[in-house]
């Protein structure tokens, strides 16, 4: 971070207390997501070591640290896209509303079905048009959905995309915006209704515009879903989560040093580290 | 402040359990006992009575433990798994069988003086143990050796003019060039014979058959070298130019070694396309018995061509002659690839 950008923990801390609290496990789409003990490796590679977090039913947590801490690797073993990486391994629980994910029988596309992402680029499918692209979910996982240009409409208005694309939805995916096709596939993760939403810096490689109107998106979906979200940016984070979780990874594996809610983890951290990164000291 | 927390071990949850195996080696008792069933019962029979049986009972089986599991789309994507695992295995079968019979048949013509005598004493009906195929196991070596010689420079320059340059009349090139991959072996053989060889005074020799054996190369490579190039991301070769290099220390330190392993494939494959010709051979190199090491005199043997002359003898000792070559000339082949992937993998 350069010295123009640095921010004041005051300043920080004042963004996340605007942000109106609600209170956690009154959502009615389930009972959140939680990792416990949680550790990842690849090969003989320990990049995660022991990480518990609860993830509250209807809030938004923001995921911060260096490059490199482990939180990609992090949210990818929520959703088990861990796994695809041919010499990963793991252990711990992941438990979505109350069952361990990694169960010995359970269906890996059920899991991936109720816990979405959005990736660090906007990837749309691109053979296929802006509302193929919504739909996309409910013909590759092969969902019954009887008014699919009401979901359509309802996917793309939450994903706050409506407006700017209902009058070409048979345009090609490609034709958007960076930020628009990003929002695009916001709404094709919604499309299947998941209870969490997992995004890994969605807001990237996007322009401030673009990533305002994705963080209006994220603060809408969180009335009604799960979110975790990996960012490097500490205005972003103040700005939309509940909670926000600090890792690092120093020489050995990647930690969590500390949760909390989102305006203590800004105004009063518990931990020097914390500080120095979120002050923009470090990292 | 640091607590040092027990690391439990690493593990793979998402590996199946014994447990959840057991239908799927339910299944695959089903297939064997059921092939056995099937082909005692009905009309099927024979080896690829058994194969389609096992196939179509693999395909069924499995896709319902499938289905027992995890219900109707976990057995269907059981079963296009199957089936696209049967369609590898049907492809799979001519290569082995080709390979297994080459290796069946051609070990029993291999004793060590094959590789250290030639033919110049021996006549392909004689006794196993007179003659060899040095002097074709030489010659193969040469001709492969000057054909990449003269086509390797020349395709890789080709593609670099395609993709680099893209001057003036590539597509013209581009269209030559895949219209001379459709060439006729024995047509670029005739070409060098009536071009250099006939009423030049000039007699057969090695150098002639590397000749012939380019004009089959040079597209390959070239084309296979153009693909390889295309695929390096341009932002590599706006890399290279930003720093200010011209664009020629570009494409030599930025663009040819970020694709490097894929020249070497497009090599490896020019040389799998000509290795084993024979056709071009015949009015170019002469084929003679005796070991040759100049390529740019007198007529040169190569293993296509001993194996050539070995079959047409129809002898029993002859047929074993030609087994024992072409389990050679693979043999060979395959080293030479596996050079080539060793070299192109090691990182400079």
């Amino acid at each position: 971070m350069t010295m123009a950008e640095q921010v004041t923990p005051s300043s920080l801390a004042g963004i996340a207390s605007n942000r109106s609290r609600k209170t956690p496990g009154t959502m009615p789409l389930g009972t959140g997501l939680e990792a416990r003990n949680v550790h990842a490796w690849f090969g003989k590679n320990h990049v995660l070591s022991d990480i518990s977090l609860d993830f509250a039913a209807g809030t938004v947590t923001a995921l911060i640290g260096p490059s490199g801490c482990g939180k990609s690797t992090f949210i990818r073993t929520l959703n088990r896209m861990h796994e695809f990486i041919p010499t990963a391994a793991m252990a711990g629980e992941v438990l979505l509303d109350g069952k361990d994910v990694y169960a010995p029988g359970t269906d890996v596309t059920k899991i991936r079905l109720k816990i979405g992402m959005v990736f660090q680029k906007p990837n749309p499918f691109p053979s296929m048009s802006i509302g193929e692209n919504v739909l996309a979910g409910l013909k590759l996982a092969q969902l019954k959905q009887s008014n699919k240009d009401d979901l359509l409409e309802e996917c793309l208005v939450r994903a706050g995309l409506w407006n700017e694309v209902k009058d070409r939805l048979d345009a090609h995916g490609g034709s958007l915006s960076g930020g628009q096709q990003q929002r695009l596939c916001i709404a094709r993760s919604l499309a299947v209704r998941p209870q969490v939403l997992l995004m890994d810096e969605p807001c990237s490689a996007l322009d401030p515009g673009s990533t305002l109107r994705i963080e209006e998106t994220i603060r809408e979906l969180s009335e009604s879903m799960t979110i975790v979200i990996v960012t490097h940016n500490m205005q972003q984070a103040a700005r939309i989560s509940d909670y926000t979780a600090f890792f690092l990874a120093d020489g050995g594996p990647g930690v969590m040093v500390e949760v909390g809610p989102t305006s203590e983890i800004f105004s009063r951290p518990k931990d020097q580290r914390t500080e120095n990164y979120v002050t923009g000291r470090f990292g | 402040m640091t607590t040092t927390i027990p690391v439990p071990k690493p593990a793979k949850p998402w590996r199946a359990t014994p447990k959840a195996m057991a239908p799927t080696f339910a299944a695959a008792l089903i297939v064997i006992v059921g092939t056995f069933l099937l082909i005692d019962y009905t009309g099927l029979s024979g080896k690829l009575g058994a194969f389609t049986a096992a196939s179509i009972l693999a395909i069924l089986t499995l896709s319902g433990a499938a289905f027992l599991q995890r219900g109707v789309q976990a057995a269907k994507n059981a079963a296009v798994g199957t089936f696209v695992a049967v369609g590898a295995i049907i492809a799979m079968i001519p290569v082995v069988s080709i390979l297994g019979t080459v290796l069946v048949r051609g070990i029993k013509g291999l004793y060590v003086g094959f590789f250290t005598n030639d033919m110049s004493l021996a006549s392909v009906n004689d006794p196993l143990d007179k003659g060899g195929i040095l002097h074709a196991i030489i010659g193969t070596l040469l001709l492969i050796l000057f054909a990449m010689l003269i086509s390797v420079p020349l395709g890789i320059l080709t593609a670099l003019y395609l993709t680099e340059i893209k001057g003036p009349g590539s597509r013209l090139i581009r269209f030559l060039v895949q219209a001379m991959s459709g060439v006729p072996s024995i047509v670029a053989g005739l070409f060098i014979y009536s071009a250099f060889i006939s009423g030049t005074g000039r007699g057969f020799s090695g150098f002639m058959g590397s000749l012939a054996l380019s004009i089959l190369m040079l597209p390959t490579v070239a084309r296979t070298a153009e693909e390889v190039l295309l695929l390096i991301p341009s932002d590599l070769r706006e890399a290279g130019l930003a720093l200010g290099a011209t664009q020629w220390r570009t494409v030599a330190m930025v663009v040819v070694p970020a694709a490097k392993s894929g020249l070497i494939t497009a090599v490896i494959l020019g040389v799998a396309r000509i290795a084993g010709e024979t056709a071009p051979l015949l009015f170019t190199t002469g084929g003679g018995d005796t070991v040759n090491a100049n390529p740019f005199d007198g007529v040169m043997g190569s293993i296509p061509f001993a194996i050539w002359k070995a079959l047409i003898a129809g002898s029993e000792e002859s047929n074993a002659r030609a087994w024992a070559s072409i389990l050679v000339l693979l043999v060979i082949v395959l080293a030479l690839f596996f050079t080539a992937r060793r070299l192109g993998k090691r990182r400079v």
